[in-house]
């Protein structure tokens, strides 16, 4: 890594250079490890081995099946539950009496593991996408809600009230008092709600068996071809690593006049 | 607010949503929810006996056992990567990719690895829950005070005294959040690994009452796994009240301000 | 153009606090920043100097390369004839952010006790240190509280009992009482004098305010702005008891106090040339 202008091109470059050393450092030892006899390559192939499988999936239609089939239930189940969440989530924040009587319920609620809704959406839904959306909007609704109830429960009470007295209905505070200070913490939602329910999506095809990437490696595993769920579990990583990227740009983008993101700027 | 009003408002809607429920479905014969009475029964008869040691406790166990290991790693290795920056930069990349495998996608991989036993119903509990206090770790001890810095610097306060006195009671905020977070993941690979790959656990038993067609049992299964996590939840918020007392007093007075 | 002269004591002992050639450039993208020049000065054992100067005149990058917390560019900084290179053993620092400078999870008493625990000192030699500081600051009555609970003034004097139990033999003090109110202002001002007349501890004061400035020092060296060398050292020879009421209101003050500010007035308006830094160089021993 040369630093081509002077001063501080220099660390930045060179942080850069050690996480991409870090990430061969890493294929390498991958590599290594089964070639040398560390550990069977029957349960732990080569990196190359798994590399090339993954470049072959690249290639297959039923692969970007697959990936569609998890997409879509992510992203729909994502959208439903923000929807709801939001929808909830303005009518309790509205009240402070509504948001103390739901305050046990939500809190009793909301540490449900959604896996314990698998048998229930088996039994209703069977193998079909419905399952699958149920555990993701589950999961993903609290995530949101709690992040916007945050966010409602932040609202400055001065802004608020000076709203009011300027005669400034409900849905006028709404958009000019509530939302931009909640803003904030919805977009954290969402970006924890993101990678929730890329997390029961896959789960929902791993154990039950709906069609997608999750199903494909329980399918690889039992059937022996190792390489491949391997190649597989790869994908789905690059995957989630595309979803939290995706989300902290726009976060970004929606938040930057917003202080919290613009930092500050100390000499 | 009066102590009456405060017990209103914490039993109220609950009792509410659960006269409705037992009204609904008084007179229903549907095959899918339970009623109340039966499912309240069906609750003790299944889960307070044998079952309770051979299923519950065993899963739980392990539950402690990968938390366990899940947190001190993640501690620990934060602290570590957090404060040296070659480290941090070296790794930061791939912890980011790791920790966007969703951890479910491991109990296979795991299973490879390892085999079919407690260890890897361990292994993937902690696979999965020690990215949360691991990351926010890392993320902590980059954040600490400047000037707090500065002046343990001046006063002669380095190394292993340091961490103790300076960077692990800062980042403690951030550890706790992860926590939180960790002890969800932790729950729901719990589950997910008996579920998949096992003969026996709680996770286990559910699935097969669900394919048993036992309606009512597995919905008590169900409760129980809830009761779970909201005993889990409560353990932590009463723990997180007691290491955490001066942050709150802080963020009062600050919020205030 | 006249510079005003000090009488710099010419003693053979080695002073406390030797500065010399101080300079330092920082590197940001588009080029390098010279915050610092040169500052060439010297503080005498037990004396207590301010130092004051225009914003943005370094004072913070130069108490920051004294102190060892962070590296000159060039130049030597010596703390009784030794070369400071980290943070000196015998200095101590007083933070304009008290706030941010006490730990939050530890008791006032703990914090204070802190860097002697550090430094392994016995505990009933310890307690003994904590109370003395914190009975000399004023706050022997809330050794139990936590910093946060306590008021602005308050906790700024949690940190200069950390720094009085520590017993150092330079204490340096970076704005510390910019961020309190006036009045509380005015009573730390007296304590620290009365501090240092108890503890006969070196005090480098920085200050961007005029007034305390003359009315604390022995002392005033005048900075220019960026980048910074010394403008001038003024001594303030105001009598050695001084109060508040009394002390501000006497003629001498005045003068001083104008002197510093069309000082500082000069120093606004650019760099300082060559020749006053030459001058200054030559009438210091080396």
């Amino acid at each position: 890594m040369r630093k081509r202008r002077r001063a501080s091109a220099g660390p930045q470059a060179r942080a850069l250079g050690l996480g991409v050393s870090g990430i061969i450092l890493f294929f390498v030892v991958w590599e290594a490890t089964p070639r040398l006899g560390l550990v069977r390559e029957r349960y732990l192939p080569p990196a190359s081995e798994v590399l090339v499988r993954l470049g072959r999936y690249l290639g297959e239609a039923s692969f970007w099946k697959d990936v569609a089939d998890t997409m879509t239930s992510w992203a729909l189940g994502l959208l439903i539950a923000t929807v709801a969440a939001i929808i909830v989530g303005l009518i309790i924040g509205s009240s402070r009496f509504l948001r103390r009587a739901t305050h046990t319920t939500i809190e009793f609620l909301r540490p449900i593991p959604s896996v314990a809704l698998i048998p229930l959406a088996v039994l209703i839904f069977g193998t079909s996408i419905e399952s699958t959306l149920l555990l993701v909007v589950y999961a993903a609704f609290w995530q949101v809600l709690l992040q916007l109830l945050y966010g409602i429960a932040d609202v400055d009470a001065v802004a608020n009230d000076t709203a009011k007295s300027y005669g400034l209905g409900p849905l006028a505070r709404v958009r000019y008092v509530v939302w931009p200070t909640a803003l904030p913490y919805l977009m954290t939602g969402l970006r924890l709600a993101a990678a929730v329910a890329l997390i029961l999506a896959i789960t929902a095809e791993l154990i039950i068996g709906t069609p997608g990437l999750g199903k494909q490696i329980a399918l690889t595993q039992s059937g022996g071809a190792i390489s491949s769920m391997y190649a597989l579990v790869l994908a789905t990583g690059m995957i989630g690593v595309l979803i939290n990227l995706a989300a902290r740009i726009i976060e970004k983008r929606v938040l930057a006049w917003h202080p919290s993101v613009r930092g500050e700027v100390v000499l | 607010m009066s102590p009456q009003k405060r017990v209103g408002f914490f039993f109220g809607l609950p009792i509410l949503l659960i006269l409705l429920w037992w009204a609904l479905s008084f007179n229903s014969t549907n095959f899918f929810v339970p009623k109340p009475v039966e499912l309240a029964q069906t609750l003790w008869a299944t889960w307070v006996g044998d079952r309770f040691f051979e299923d519950v406790l065993p899963s739980l166990g392990r539950l402690a056992v990968g938390l366990f290991f899940a947190i001190g790693l993640g501690i620990v290795l934060g602290l570590l990567i957090g404060s040296t920056r070659w480290l941090r930069n070296l790794l930061e990349p791939l912890l980011e990719f790791f920790r966007a495998i969703p951890p479910p996608v491991l109990v296979p991989l795991l299973m490879l690895l390892v085999g079919v036993n407690d260890g890897m119903k361990v292994a993937v509990i902690i696979s999965g829950a020690i990215w949360p206090v691991l990351l926010n770790t890392v993320e902590g001890v980059r954040a600490v005070d400047a000037v707090l810095s500065d002046s343990c610097r001046s006063y002669g306060i380095r190394g292993f005294a340091r961490i103790r006195y300076f960077v692990l009671p800062a980042v403690t905020p951030q550890i706790m959040a992860g926590v939180r977070q960790s002890l969800s993941i932790g729950l729901i690979l719990m589950v997910i690994s008996e579920m998949f790959a096992s003969s026996s656990g709680l996770g286990f038993t559910i699935v097969q009452f669900q394919r048993n067609f036992a309606i009512p049992e597995m919905w008590s299964g169900i409760v129980v796994l809830g009761l779970i996590g909201l005993g889990l939840a409560l353990i932590f918020q009463l723990v997180e009240r007691r290491v955490l007392h001066w942050y709150h007093g802080l963020k009062e007075i600050t919020h205030d301000s | 153009m006249t510079v005003n002269e000090t009488t710099t004591r010419q003693t053979t002992t080695v002073p406390m606090l030797s500065v010399r050639g101080l300079q330092k450039v920082y590197k940001v993208p588009g080029g390098d920043v010279e915050a610092v020049r040169d500052l060439t000065f010297d503080l005498a054992e037990g004396e207590l100097v301010c130092l004051v100067g225009p914003s943005g005149s370094g004072k913070t990058t130069l108490l920051k390369c004294i102190s060892g917390l962070m590296e000159q560019s060039s130049g030597t900084v010596e703390l009784a004839g030794s070369n400071v290179t980290g943070p000196p053993k015998s200095m101590a620092v007083v933070f304009q952010e008290y706030g941010r400078s006490l730990f939050p999870w530890m008791t006032v008493r703990a914090n204070v006790e802190l860097p002697l625990k550090n430094q392994k000192v016995p505990k009933a030699q310890r307690a003994a240190l904590v109370d003395a500081a914190l009975k000399s600051v004023g706050l022997d009555h809330v050794p139990k509280s936590y910093p946060w609970q306590l008021s602005g003034g308050m906790q700024q004097r949690v940190a200069i009992a950390r720094a009085v139990a520590y017993r150092p033999q330079v204490l340096l003090m970076d704005e510390p009482f910019a961020a309190v109110d006036a009045q509380t202002r005015a009573d730390l001002e007296d304590l620290i004098r009365t501090i240092w007349k108890q503890l006969g501890v070196t005090i480098l004061f920085v200050t961007h305010d005029i007034d305390e400035s003359v009315y604390l020092g022995e002392r005033v060296i005048v900075l220019s702005s960026s980048p910074t060398v010394v403008q001038e050292d003024l001594k303030i020879d105001l009598p050695a008891e001084r109060d508040q009421l009394n002390t501000r209101a006497l003629p001498h003050f005045m003068e001083l106090r104008s002197h510093v500010y069309a000082e500082i007035q000069r120093a606004k308006l650019g760099p300082v040339t060559e020749q006053i830094t030459a001058q200054r160089r030559a009438s210091l021993p080396e």
